[in-house]
Formats: structure tokens, C-alpha cells, sequence
């Protein structure tokens, strides 16, 4: 680990010293293991890679055309023994990467509770994980601590040395949720959760951002993590609870809509069902959960009758993103008019058309 | 005017879509407008419309229409490459405490359109090129199996190009990276033109390159000259087979997947929205399972090009050449298997996770050994260090650093911290830059006497060299040193300011680069003014192996007044040994396909389609896709298609070279 670290400093004073390499120097247990694997990964390669960039020069030198006393054989272009080494050497070299790949990916897979806080310190079995609910809005973080009932915008903060269990999801497009001093990143998708268990193993204050484009105000959306000391962790609990603020569903639609380089804020009191309704896009009162959807589609849907179910649903919220163009849907409605099933029963069909339906700004704000 | 009826005439085309209040856009199209006007007076002034149109536009002549392909990826270039400006130029400025100047509407725009018209208009149309330059000559055939295919082709290469340049000036280009992921791509988080820009301008490009990888495939598989087995196909043809294969399995899943997210747009229905059970994953996967063979397609086509190369200017047989074709297949195969570790972090499981590793990393092993077998080519040999192999020495080296980040890449735990980062930018630009462009530099310095009649200038070649081997290490190693202190890519402004010293070595890097550009635009105007200099009458500048040089440089239209007979794998080289003497009677009439202005027809019309889809100007859109049709169907009633080069001509021609070659000697 020491000569790590050697390696990770002469590499940082090579680069002209004032460089803050964050992914080779992290402060979590995970985001150090994933930097050994890079690190791993690099050492097993440059068996390969030095010795063919040395030959190359030296090759490229040696037998330059001015250079009469090399050696020139224009036919030699097979040798079964170097073959063997060309294609050998290779694969050991990925057999042994693939079974580094394979151990790092599930041990590091960040769906995985933690086994341990750091290295040589197991996980206390009594220890409960801190839970953050993370959505990324346009174009900002919201934090949500259910356990504690309290939330965050653009800011968060963890106990040191305790495990943190993010859930994550994304109220319009995609994001990807990144704390690089932390763990590696996941992506935060509409409609889906994601998680990411990760552990800080300093105090201090760490950056966090997103890393998937997500349009304009994309690069300011990022925000700072305190890893605090267990009191000052509890203090931190107590001080956003006593600055007030509510977050329930109507403030959640407003802080949903676009806006950018937002400065950070707190709220004393949160709406715990609020997560599960951001996943299931229906934080508007009224609106069907993708969750009840699907249950309902599991069980075989409601057929074409379900398309009424189906109409007033608009959940790309596409004025409130300020893009202000609305769709219009042509729902058909077809029915038997009789209940015979012969096979000239197409010619009997009623045709019920209903008019295209055009859901207004106004209206799914009524709503 | 009635808005209805506007809105029936010019759909959702405005006035107000011009961009004529944004100064660095209004600046560009003047540039653009004034360069225009002189070059199209510089035609009218020498005359050269009608030698234009008979002798190019309307060619069916693969060797014109390869040349035609690299110029319009050179020009796309120019384009690119100013995006790849200004937006190191932002983030220069963006990364010392200010905003920079440019703003995010049009920030985002440029590096959708840096990555598209790189991949799609640059890198494509190269490779194309020399496809066609080359492979029907180093297979001794005298056209491609559908030369009027292959003019369509091209042209409708041209056409997708030409409405990703509209977009400059006539509304505005996609805001949501290279690959336009839903649901940002979609209506409503990207109402306006730019991704319709995006969809038509790729499903056009994507006709032309679907088609051409069949009449390629076509062309090596039927077309070959008697003797020459697979295993006998100079490897430039093996990767231009490979990459062909992979073009015409890959690219109807791009099609297919914009025609959805198009579906999503203008129909409203929701495979990769958020509603009604539409999934943006699968648009990821997908639009990916076309994405990374399309990065074989453009680099296998490269690794051809360092086989002829260092063959050649080793003086030495190819080592290796049946693990060489070997591991061309298996990298062909294996490109299919790997799509999933361009998004490792999307939340799949670890056993995905690490199959798409390992695959990954498997490929590895045959580029592995392919770098092996040039270094062994290497060994022994006798290198003159002409341009082209000068190239080549820089990939072998670049290109291994590239290949080592990308492993480090496909070790999904590593993946985790550098995904998306400025680490994967550096990565990707590595071995694009390390071996697309420097591979496409090295086959156009090593074909251009070729093509043309004579050699490339080597100073300002030299200087070409240099500012582009040079640059790129100074533009993307920094990148590289970002991507550790977890600095993520397509960032307008950056707070962090020690960050800040980075981007401004970048932004040196591509400066450096820029004159790598100018110098090559600069080797080629000196080239021609200094032609007769250069010129090669030996039709064999370099001591070639391979059949292309056995003919004349230019080939003339029939390329072989006989079908060569192969009967080794460098078949010129063989030829050369055994005391080949050329032919100087016997010719007879040489039957050829003739010229046809169909292709460039067709696409003209498929460019007002798209602009009429994008611009929901629906009476274009109809108009223009019936009048392609009509065309198509039409030309189908075209039964003269076809002439005989008379056997008097083939003579006089023959009998000029003979001249050449005796004068020469």
C-alpha cells in the first residue's frame, strides 16, 4: 500500500506538482480499491507494452536503411517459436487480468453492501448503513435522508467511516452520480433506480458532480460532500432540521424545473414517499405510478381499454422543462358493435374515433 | 402571411432560424460565403464546370470516386477541426473562473457536431476512400461490381454531409453529445431541429455507407484476379473485407435505432422515452452494438494500411501473414460481443459487467499480435524512412499507449472512476488519432503517386508529420492527467482551478495540430505546383509488393490492359523477382461501365427530403422522396450503361507507357 502511494506521488510531483489526482488518491475504502485495480491492471500491461515500444525503437533504429551492417533476410517472415510467444505471452498476461476483472467487478460492484469500512476494519455487525436518496433534477442534486427525514439540494453530508447506501434515480434525463473521492460512478436513469454503497474513510469536504451530459446547465451541476466525525454528523442532522423548510410534492414540482448553478439548500422536514414517487414519475398529484402501471400490465393490462388510463399521462412534463411543445395523441378506440365473431365481422365493426386529445400546460398543472 | 399557410409552405422554417445574431456563426458564414464564391469563380474563370461534371461528378470510376471521398473528408476536416477549437478554447477560458465564450446553447451544439462529423464525415469518408482507391487495384480488377452503386454511394455520402453543414447556418445542430441518448434527444427535452439534423443527416450518410460495404464485399469476394486465394489477398484487402463485413452487419442497426428515436420524435410514440414503458437503455444498447464495430470499421482498414506500409519500406515479406489475417477475423467476430463496456456504470450486474471485460480485453490479444508481427517485419529488414513510415513508426508507438488505457478501461472496477471522464476522451483520441488518422496520412502519402502521377512534397510532408505527432501528445496527455483528478468531459466551464493549466497545454496541443492540418493542405498545393518534379513514371515509386503497382500511376480507366495472374501473396513483388515482362501486344476492347449524373441526382433529391423532414416542410419531404423513387426506378430503364474502351486505345496507351518506362530508364 506504502509503495502505492510512492508510485501515486512521484507520478503527481512528475506532473509539474499542484495536481490534485482525486482517482489515484481517493478517500474511500471502495474508491481505493478501484483505483488498485487500475493501478494493477496498468503493471500487468506494461509487460507487454514496454518491451514492444523498446523493441520498436530499437528495431526502427537498428535496422534503418543506412545502417548496411544489420542484418537483411527479405524472405524470413515465418518462425513458428516466436508465434508461440506473440500470441502466448498476450494471453497469460489477459488470463491473469481477466481473473483480477472478474474478482474486482463482483467484490466492487457497487450494488454490493460493504464487507469492510477500510482495510482491516470489518464491518461492525451492529452498524446500520446511513441511506441517501439521491435525484438528479434539472440541473441539480437532491438529497433526501430518510432516516433522519430531512433533505439536501446540492449539498450532503456522511458520518466518517460508516457505510452510506445512495438510491438513485432521475426526475427527466439521464445523469450519472460521481463521487470521486467515494466510490465509482452509476448512472441516474428516469423511471429507474440505481444504487451505489460507498463509505468515506476522512473527514473533510469532497466534490461530487454529474458525469453524464445532460444538456445546458449540465457543468454546474455539481455539489460538495462533508464527511464529518459522528457528532459533528449528528450536529449537521440537527442544524438542517432547525433551519426549517418543507419538501413535499408541490416544492419538489418546483424544484424539478429547470434552473441552473443552483446554490445549495436544506430542508428541516421531507416527504419520505417523495423518492418512490420521483422513481415512479408521479409526483403530480393524480397521476398513475409506472409501478401501478406495470402491475397492472402484469396482470395482462386492460386492454385497449387501458388506453383511457394511459391519455392523461404526460410524464416527460414537456412544458415544465420549458421546451413548451406539447404532443398530441390519436387514440382509437375500436369496438364490436355486435358481439358476432365471424370472420366477415370486420365489415361490422363501429369505428368509435376520438377526437385527438391535447394536453395543455395548464391543464396537468390543474391537475 | 396567413401563419397556416406559412406554416404549409416553409413548415418550421423561419426567419428567426438564422442564426444572424450570434457573431462568431454570422463570422463563419461570411468566411464561408467569400471562400465559396472564389473557388466557384476559380472554376468559372479556368473553365472547369464541364471537365468537373464528365470527368468526376458524374465518374463511376472507382479510382475518381475514392479521390472525391478523401477530399470531402478533408473538407469535413477543416470543420471538425474548428469545433475541436473552439471548444478547447472554452475550456481554457472556462477553467480559470470565467464563463468562457461560449454559451451553453452553442457549446453543446459544437461537440455533437465535433464528434459526428469526425466519426461519420472525416474517418468515414477516408477509409471509404482508400477503399476504393486501393483494394480494386490490389486485386487486379478494373471497377467495383456496381461502379453506378458506388457513385451513389458516394454522393449520398456527400448529401448527409451537406445537411450537417446546413445546420451551421439554417437552425441549429443536436445539443446532446455524439450519440444523442434519450430521453435528452427526444421531443421533449430537444424540441428543436438540431437532433432531426442529426437523424437525417446520419440516415442518409448511412445508405451510402450500407450499400458501399456491399459492393465492396461484393467486389473482393467475385472479382479477385485468377490466383488469388483468400490467403493470398494483400492484407489491406483482408481488413478492407473485415471492415465491410462489420459495415453491412452494423449499420442497418444504426438505421434501425434512429428510425426509432425519429418514430419517437415525429409520430410520438415512446420506445426510449420515459412513459408508456419506453426504455432510453435500450436505445444505449443498441445505438452501441452498432458503435463498436463501427470502431473496427475504421481502424482495421488502418491496420491494413501499416501491413502494405512496413512490408514495403522494410524491403521484406510481411511476418506473420496468415496469424496477421487470423487475428483480422477474430477481431471482426469478437468487435460484436464487446458493445456492453461503453456503459459498465448503467447499473448491470457483475457477471455482465465482467463478460464485457474479458471479452474486451481478449481483443487485446490478436492487436496484440498484429503490432508483433509489424515489429517482426521490422526486424531484419532493410526501412527507408519515407513518410509513410514515418507514420507508421508513430502509431505502433502511440497506438500501444492508446491500447493500454483502453484495457484499463475494460476492467469494469477502473471503469467505474474513469467512465466519461477526460480519461476516455484522451483514450479515444488516442487510438483514433494514434491509428485512424495516422494510417489514413500514411495511406495517402503512400498511394497519392498512385492516384495522381506523382509524389507528395516530402518537406512540408515531414512538417505535417511532426505537428500532428507532436500535438496530439500535447493536446491529449493532459487530458489523460484530467481524467485522475476525476474531471468529466463536455464540462463548459470548469470551478476547480487547478485544473486550468491543463487545458491550456490542450489547447497549445491542438494549436500544434492545427498547423499539422495547414501543413498537409500546404505538402499537397506544393506537390502540384511542383508536379513534374515529383512526378513518377514508373507506376512503382516506392518498390512496391502489391498488384497496384504494376500498372501506371495514374492507372489508366481500365487499370490492367490484363488481368494479372497471381501466384504469390505480394503478386508485383513475385512478378518483379521472376522477370515479368509487360505485355505490348494482343490487347483487345476493354468493356467498361460509362459515366452517370443518377447517383448525384438521387442524392440531391434525398438532401431536400431531409432538409423537408427536418423542417416538417411536408410537401418537400413527399416531393423529394417520390422524386427519388421515380429516379431510381427510372434509371432501372437505363440499358446503356456500358461501352468498350477500343483495343486501338488500350495500345496507344500501352505504348505511351512503355515510352514513359524507357525514357525513364
Amino acid at each position: 500500500m506504502r509503495r502505492l502511494r510512492a508510485i501515486v506521488l512521484l507520478l503527481c510531483l512528475a506532473l509539474l506538482g499542484g495536481c490534485k489526482a482525486v482517482v489515484l488518491d481517493p478517500s474511500g475504502d471502495i474508491a481505493i480499491q478501484q483505483r488498485n485495480a487500475l493501478l494493477g491492471s496498468v503493471g500487468l500491461m506494461l509487460l507487454v507494452i514496454i518491451p514492444v515500444m523498446a523493441l520498436t525503437v530499437l528495431f526502427a533504429w537498428h535496422y534503418r536503411q543506412s545502417n548496411t551492417s544489420a542484418r537483411y533476410e527479405p524472405e524470413w517472415d515465418h518462425s513458428t517459436q516466436l508465434e508461440l510467444v506473440i500470441w502466448g505471452f498476450p494471453l497469460l498476461i489477459i488470463i491473469a487480468l481477466g481473473a483480477l476483472t472478474w474478482m474486482g467487478t463482483h467484490l466492487l460492484d457497487p450494488y454490493r453492501p460493504l464487507d469492510r469500512i477500510a482495510a482491516g476494519k470489518p464491518l461492525p455487525a451492529s452498524a446500520k448503513p446511513i441511506e441517501v436518496e439521491v435525484v438528479a433534477l434539472d440541473w441539480k442534486w437532491l438529497f433526501i435522508y430518510p432516516q433522519y427525514g430531512i433533505a439536501t439540494l446540492n449539498e450532503a453530508a456522511a458520518p466518517v467511516d460508516q457505510q452510506i447506501v445512495f438510491r438513485i434515480t432521475s426526475s427527466s434525463v439521464m445523469n450519472a452520480f460521481y463521487i470521486p473521492a467515494m466510490a465509482g460512478m452509476i448512472y441516474a436513469m428516469p423511471g429507474m433506480e440505481t444504487q451505489l454503497h460507498g463509505v468515506l474513510n476522512k473527514t473533510g469536504t469532497f466534490e461530487g458532480l454529474s458525469t453524464n451530459f445532460s444538456g445546458d446547465g449540465f457543468a454546474g451541476m455539481h455539489f460538495r460532500v462533508a464527511s464529518l466525525s459522528a457528532a459533528d454528523f449528528d450536529k449537521w442532522v440537527a442544524k438542517v432540521k432547525a433551519d426549517g423548510g418543507a419538501l413535499d410534492r408541490n416544492t419538489y414540482l418546483e424544484l424539478e424545473r429547470p434552473s441552473q448553478n443552483v446554490p445549495p439548500r436544506t430542508f428541516g422536514t421531507v416527504d419520505t414517499s417523495l423518492f418512490k414517487l420521483a422513481v415512479n414519475q408521479c409526483v403530480e398529484p393524480g397521476k398513475m405510478c409506472l409501478d401501478e402501471m406495470m402491475a397492472i400490465d402484469a396482470k395482462g393490462g386492460l386492454g385497449l381499454a387501458g388506453i383511457n388510463n394511459v391519455m392523461p399521462l404526460v410524464y416527460d412534463k414537456y412544458a415544465r422543462r420549458g421546451s413548451g411543445q406539447m404532443r398530441a395523441y390519436v387514440a382509437a378506440l375500436c369496438q364490436r358493435s355486435s358481439t358476432s365473431e365471424t370472420a366477415a365481422g370486420t365489415a361490422d365493426l363501429a369505428h368509435q374515433i376520438k377526437a385527438p386529445v391535447q394536453l395543455s400546460p395548464s391543464q396537468s398543472a390543474a391537475e | 402571411m396567413n401563419p397556416t399557410l406559412q406554416h404549409a409552405i416553409f413548415g418550421r422554417l423561419s426567419l428567426d432560424s438564422i442564426p444572424y445574431h450570434e457573431p462568431i456563426l454570422v463570422g463563419t458564414f461570411v468566411g464561408v460565403a467569400i471562400g465559396g464564391l472564389v473557388v466557384l469563380s476559380a472554376i468559372t474563370y479556368f473553365g472547369a464546370w464541364g471537365y468537373l461534371w464528365k470527368e468526376w461528378f458524374t465518374s463511376v470510376d472507382h479510382k475518381r470516386i475514392g479521390v472525391m471521398y478523401i477530399v470531402l473528408a478533408i473538407v469535413m476536416l477543416l470543420r471538425g477541426f474548428a469545433d475541436a477549437l473552439m471548444m478547447r478554447l472554452q475550456q481554457a477560458l472556462g477553467s480559470d473562473g470565467g464563463q468562457g465564450y461560449l454559451p451553453a446553447h452553442h457549446f453543446d451544439q459544437i461537440f455533437t457536431a465535433h464528434g459526428v462529423i469526425m466519426i461519420f464525415f472525416v474517418a468515414m469518408p477516408l477509409v471509404t476512400g482508400l477503399f476504393n482507391v486501393v483494394m480494386p487495384l490490389q486485386i487486379g480488377a478494373r471497377d467495383v461490381s456496381f461502379p453506378f452503386l458506388n457513385s451513389f454511394s458516394f454522393w449520398m455520402t456527400v448529401a448527409g454531409a451537406v445537411l450537417t453543414m446546413i445546420s451551421l447556418f439554417v437552425g441549429e445542430y443536436a445539443r446532446t453529445g455524439w450519440l444523442s441518448y434519450p430521453p435528452l434527444s427526444e421531443a421533449a427535452y430537444s424540441a428543436d431541429v438540431g437532433v432531426d439534423y442529426y437523424i437525417w443527416g446520419l440516415q442518409i450518410a448511412g445508405i451510402g455507407t450500407l450499400l458501399s460495404g456491399i459492393n465492396m464485399i461484393c467486389t473482393i469476394i467475385k472479382m479477385r484476379a485468377p490466383g488469388m486465394t483468400l490467403m493470398r489477398m494483400p492484407v489491406f484487402v483482408w481488413t478492407t473485407l473485415c471492415a465491410n463485413v462489420l459495415i453491412v452487419a452494423a449499420f442497418p442497426i444504426l438505421t434501425a435505432v434512429l428510425a426509432l428515436l425519429a418514430l419517437d420524435r415525429y409520430l410520438g410514440m415512446n420506445f426510449f422515452s420515459n412513459d408508456f414503458g419506453g426504455n432510453p437503455m435500450m436505445y444505449v444498447n443498441l445505438i452501441w452494438i452498432w458503435g463498436h464495430p463501427e470502431v473496427y470499421i475504421l481502424i482495421l482498414p488502418a491496420f491494413g494500411v501499416f501491413s502494405e506500409v512496413t512490408a514495403t519500406f522494410t524491403g521484406k515479406r510481411l511476418f506473420g501473414y496468415t496469424s496477421m489475417v487470423y487475428a483480422t477475423i477474430v477481431i471482426t467476430l469478437l468487435s460484436y460481443i464487446v458493445w456492453l463496456h461503453h456503459f459498465f456504470t448503467m447499473g448491470s450486474g457483475a457477471s455482465v459487467n465482467s463478460f464485457f471485460g474479458i471479452t474486451t480485453m481478449i481483443i487485446s490479444i490478436p492487436t496484440g499480435a498484429k503490432m508483433f508481427n509489424w515489429l517482426f517485419t521490422m526486424y531484419r529488414g532493410r526501412i527507408r524512412f519515407e513518410l509513410p513510415m514515418m507514420w507508421t513508426v508513430a502509431f505502433m508507438l502511440t497506438f500501444v499507449i492508446g491500447g493500454m488505457s483502453g484495457v484499463m478501461l475494460a476492467v469494469p472496477p477502473a471503469d467505474f472512476v474513469l467512465h466519461n471522464s477526460l480519461f476516455l476522451i484522451a483514450h479515444f483520441h488516442n487510438v483514433i488519432i494514434g491509428g485512424v488518422v495516422f494510417g489514413m496520412f500514411a495511406g495517402i502519402a503512400y498511394w497519392f503517386p498512385k492516384a495522381f502521377g506523382f509524389r507528395l512534397d516530402p518537406f512540408w510532408g515531414k512538417m505535417s508529420f511532426w505537428f500532428w505527432v507532436v500535438g496530439f501528445y500535447f493536446a491529449f496527455m493532459p487530458l489523460y492527467v484530467l481524467g485522475f483528478m476525476g474531471v468529466t468531459r463536455r464540462l463548459r466551464v470548469i470551478d476547480d482551478p487547478t485544473v486550468h493549466i491543463w487545458f491550456v497545454v490542450a489547447a497549445f496541443g491542438a494549436v500544434l495540430i492545427l498547423f499539422g492540418i495547414l501543413s498537409f493542405i500546404v505538402q499537397i498545393a506544393v506537390s502540384i505546383k511542383n508536379r513534374e518534379k515529383l512526378r513518377d513514371l514508373t507506376g512503382d515509386p516506392w518498390n512496391g509488393r502489391t498488384l497496384e503497382w504494376s500498372t501506371s500511376s495514374p492507372p489508366p480507366a481500365y487499370n490492367f490492359a490484363f488481368t494479372p495472374v497471381v501466384h504469390d501473396i505480394d503478386a508485383w513483388w513475385d512478378m518483379k523477382q521472376h522477370g515479368y515482362v509487360r505485355p505490348l501486344t494482343g490487347f483487345k476492347p476493354i468493356h467498361m461501365p460509362k459515366n452517370t449524373p443518377v447517383g448525384l441526382i438521387l442524392a440531391v433529391l434525398a438532401t431536400a427530403f431531409g432538409f423537408g423532414m427536418i423542417w416538417h416542410i411536408w410537401w418537400l419531404a413527399i416531393g423529394g422522396f417520390a422524386a427519388a423513387i421515380a429516379t431510381g426506378i427510372a434509371h432501372t430503364f437505363n440499358y446503356h450503361r456500358d461501352y468498350y474502351i477500343p483495343a486501338d486505345e488500350v495500345l496507344r496507351k500501352e505504348t505511351e507507357r512503355t515510352r514513359l518506362l524507357s525514357a525513364k530508364a
